[in-house]
């Protein structure tokens, strides 16, 4: 298996007197779409920063593509990404854009640029292209290099439904021509859902549940019945959330077997709904890493 | 580029996206509507048309060809190897036909669409449990 592109361990950053992120421990498979999932403020722009080099740990490392970003910045023009807001030349035409990467980028793609660049016309000014727009071309500009992980800051945060499933296709796109690794920030799992393999939700600095999707997804149940004391389940490991309501009790499970109690409704959990309970602050399960799992192509 | 098949996602069904490409592509060499010798759309195509992960469909594609329904050849495309079709297929048009009159007496009666479904699988179940009998 190839290395892991973004390997950290015992990661830390201090801003003042506040720690962005601490004791991050993470590697991302080779060839995942990574869902970096976490309410604002939980650290996720703080790690991409750090991936970058354009924040220096204060404790523990971080490598991209096998390599320290601060002392090795070469490796720099393999990795895409695209800050908050997707920040470009107002001033620029988009021909004059894609000419500037082009001659900034020594593994620059034409043919990858010209291919995914398409339904805007180059002779507009950035300024003038729509929100949509100005996110594809900023998307173009990274594939265009080719680059072996892309990182996405919130990349749909300002964008309508329609610009954000275009973005999307653009960057499956990208993918499936350049097959490299991705790792999309987002505060908003129904943005992100529908394509990531992977899942790193940090909390509080940390990361709070790592893994597969397909496996997570496998692993958890939620199991509804009478209100009763609860003891052990049968096939329950770990309850992740539970809540009452009148008469009901509603357990969000982390299972090991079949449920056999027939009082039990077990039903499919929702990735949002996982990752929510995993964040929720009214019962927040210590830190952990679920096994490792046989990475690239899930289940 | 005209496909043979479609993919179109249920993102609330709870069914993993691969495992509903690889239905569709089962339920359309069932009906008959694809057959030996087609090809399926790449995975570019797929990816640029639905906004999935690529790895899902080469997932989904992998599976087939695993249970040899289709063929990948390199850098040309997947191919439909066999097909799922039964030999009753000739009778599709007339049972076909059959339940649409049927479906027109149902509505004209006023069932919904719920209640049409509800019926049909409550109706097939028993058929099929009289017939296992």
């Amino acid at each position: 298996m190839s290395p892991s592109p973004l390997v950290a361990h015992g990661l830390g950053k201090r801003f003042r007197r506040e720690w962005g992120l601490r004791g991050l421990t993470l590697e991302i498979p080779q060839g995942a779409i990574v869902g970096l999932a976490g309410p604002n403020g939980a650290g996720k722009s703080t790690l991409l920063a750090l991936a970058t080099g354009l924040l220096a740990p204060t404790e523990g490392a971080i490598s991209v593509l096998g390599r320290d970003p601060l002392r090795d910045p070469g490796v720099l023009s393999e990795i895409g990404y695209v800050p908050q807001g997707s920040p470009l030349y107002r001033s620029f035409s988009v021909a004059d854009t894609i000419e500037y990467a082009r001659r900034t980028n020594p593994l620059w793609d034409d043919e990858v640029a010209t291919e995914l660049l398409t339904r805007i016309d180059s002779k507009t000014k950035v300024g003038a292209l729509s929100e949509g727009e100005r996110a594809r071309l900023a998307l173009v500009l990274v594939l265009g290099k080719r680059p072996q992980l892309v990182l996405l800051d919130e990349p749909f945060a300002s964008l309508d439904p329609l610009a954000g499933r275009e973005l999307l296709q653009l960057l499956m796109d990208g993918v499936a021509e350049t097959s490299a690794t991705v790792v999309v920030a987002s505060h908003v799992v129904a943005d992100i859902e529908r394509v990531c393999d992977h899942i790193v939700l940090l909390a509080g600095g940390g990361v709070c549940l790592e893994g597969n999707v397909e496996q997570l997804l496998e692993s958890h149940r939620l199991l509804t019945g009478p209100r009763r004391p609860l003891g052990a389940v049968r096939g329950v490991r770990e309850v992740v959330r539970e809540r009452h309501s009148g008469r009901q009790l509603t357990l969000l499970t982390v299972v090991d077997g079949p449920i056999v109690d027939p009082s039990w409704t077990v039903e499919p959990v929702s990735l949002e709904e996982l990752l929510l309970a995993y964040m929720a602050p009214e019962r927040l399960p210590a830190p952990r890493t679920p096994e490792k799992v046989p990475l690239r192509w899930h289940g | 580029m005209l496909h043979v098949i479609e993919f179109h996602l249920d993102p609330r069904s709870g069914v993993a996206t691969y495992l509903q490409i690889v239905q569709q592509v089962k339920e359309a060499l069932r009906l008959g509507t694809i057959d030996v010798g087609d090809q399926l759309p790449t995975v570019r195509e797929v990816v640029a048309d639905l906004a999935i992960n690529p790895n899902t469909v080469a997932k989904a594609y992998r599976d087939l060809e695993r249970e040899g329904l289709v063929v990948a050849r390199q850098g040309r495309g997947t191919f439909v190897a066999s097909t799922l079709a039964p030999a009753s297929l000739r009778h599709h048009d007339e049972l076909r036909a059959t339940l649409e009159l049927w479906l027109e007496s149902a509505a004209t009666a006023g069932l919904d669409e719920e209640s049409i479904r509800a019926l049909i699988s409550a109706t097939l179940r028993e058929s099929l449990a009289r017939r296992v009998a």
